[in-house]
């Protein structure tokens, strides 16, 4: 059912309804509305999960860990410095192979403190080993939810994923949102069933010691299973739209993509923006495009490889910089594009909640045809 | 041996860990210098060096981590460090 929802509230609606059993968080802005909103739930009975009231963000992981390997379905949600206060229990969650979906209401690192939007907080856990889904809007953030739960915890995956969509841009914003239905939830979504789990009449321990001649082989075995969980993911996103109408099998998708030349590649909210002024340079006889990567972990490299091999010149926002190198997405574009001899440009913009409008999308497409531009857009080179 | 998802063990014995791998210095033991007087099995921090039916001392190179101890004790200067290629 269509409703008005704030993205963080629909976000907890969406969490309610997959039933988690632990729910662990601390609240950090932007994210406070969504674990709020879980307390509240709780509170009420209307979400019968324990809520584990912790002193910080790494308390708040450790307790999903635990929790996922005593066997039960976990969220947690945080963002930029939360996100960092959890990093080693990050990684510990992938390597102990434990299904916790983490919402990530994406705010830029400090410092300087900033508590506005730029996706640098998981973008610089992309190396943990977790999925990473990107919402562009509120549907997505919403749904995107249900479709992390199926795809963590299928036994042949195994992984934890982060849900994230940027914070305050689509947090805090009012959009309508088709909301399933708790029946229709639970359809799609079944019980969780743990591959193995902690049992004191069966005893087990997770995570275990792991000498030089069996570590790489662990590590090879999460990098597979991450890369194998693109078929999950397409298999569950287009079960999802043979159910409710909103097929999310695809981990990138196109738009004005045909006859392309310049093609634009966004992860996040700023795809509305740019799909808005493709329609304006395309009125104007501009042949451009759009590339949305919606899952950024796995990488979908072959996929952007193949929509991308026709055109002429491609520019990718990066809302994230590498510090000393370029943008965490412009790198693995241009390396998903190597030896198509394609330009790639890097363009790292919007930090910090910088606002980015149309006519800066516009100005950016015309320096790529013109072969000009730097790393940096939008800079205020008066303050420097 | 497998790997089991996740690092994920039973309950087990630090037997279970054999610590041969961490080697770099092999201790190779002559019987012919050896008196028999069992300082390589005491010292031995492993517990690895066992006697046979005939009195010779024998480590069980599986566990051996070639911490070099024996050697140094050794009375008759009968067991020697080699470096071990693998």
């Amino acid at each position: 059912m269509m409703q008005m929802l704030e993205g963080s509230h629909a976000v907890a609606e969406a969490v309610k309804m997959s039933r988690p059993q632990v729910v662990s968080a601390y609240p950090i802005t932007p994210q406070t509305h969504i674990v709020e909103a879980l307390a509240e739930m709780v509170a009420n009975c209307e979400l019968d999960a324990e809520y584990i009231t912790v002193e910080n963000e790494l308390s708040a992981l450790s307790s999903c860990v635990g929790a996922s390997a005593a066997g039960s379905r976990t969220y947690s949600a945080t963002t930029s410095q939360g996100l960092m206060l959890m990093a080693e229990v990050v990684f510990n969650a992938a390597g102990m192979r434990l299904p916790i979906i983490m919402s990530i209401a994406n705010r830029a690192m400090g410092a300087p403190l900033s508590i506005w939007n730029d996706m640098q907080d998981s973008i610089s856990l992309r190396d943990a080993g977790w999925l990473q889904f990107y919402a562009e809007d509120n549907q997505e953030a919403t749904d995107l939810h249900y479709i992390a739960y199926k795809v963590a915890e299928d036994h042949t995956i195994q992984l934890p994923a982060f849900v994230c969509f940027d914070g305050f841009i689509l947090s805090h914003t009012y959009e309508p949102v088709d909301m399933l239905t708790q029946e229709e939830v639970d359809r799609f979504l079944p019980k969780f069933t743990p591959h193995q789990r902690l049992d004191a009449a069966d005893p087990i321990s997770f995570g275990m010691y792991a000498t030089p001649e069996y570590y790489l082989e662990f590590r090879y075995e999460m990098d597979k299973a991450l890369k194998q969980s693109k078929d999950v993911i397409a298999k569950a996103g287009k079960e999802f739209g043979t159910m409710f109408g909103r097929d999310y099998s695809a981990l990138v998708e196109g738009y004005r993509l045909e006859d392309a030349e310049t093609v634009i590649v966004t992860m996040g909210s700023l795809g509305g923006t740019v799909k808005d002024a493709i329609d304006e340079m395309r009125a104007d006889g501009k042949k451009v495009g759009q590339l949305k990567i919606r899952v950024y972990r796995p990488f979908p490299a072959e996929e952007i490889a193949k929509m991308l091999s026709h055109v002429k010149r491609v520019v990718v926002l990066d809302k994230n910089i590498s510090i000393g190198s370029k943008g965490a997405v412009g790198l693995e574009v241009r390396d998903a594009l190597y030896g198509l001899r394609i330009p790639v440009r890097n363009v790292v913009l919007g930090l910090g909640g910088r606002d980015v409008r149309k006519r800066n999308i516009r100005e950016i497409v015309t320096q790529t045809e013109k072969g000009q531009g730097e790393l940096f857009y939008g800079l205020r080179t008066e303050v420097l | 041996m497998a790997l089991a998802i996740g690092c994920r063990a039973r309950p087990g014995k630090a037997r279970d860990n054999r610590t041969g791998s961490w080697r770099v210095f092999k201790p190779i033991f002559d019987d012919a210098r050896c008196s028999k007087c069992g300082m390589c099995r005491t010292i031995c921090s492993e517990g690895c060096v066992t006697e046979d039916a005939e009195g010779r001392f024998i480590p069980d190179y599986a566990y051996c981590k070639g911490c070099g101890m024996c050697a140094a004790e050794c009375p008759k200067d009968a067991i020697e460090m080699k470096q071990e290629e693998k």
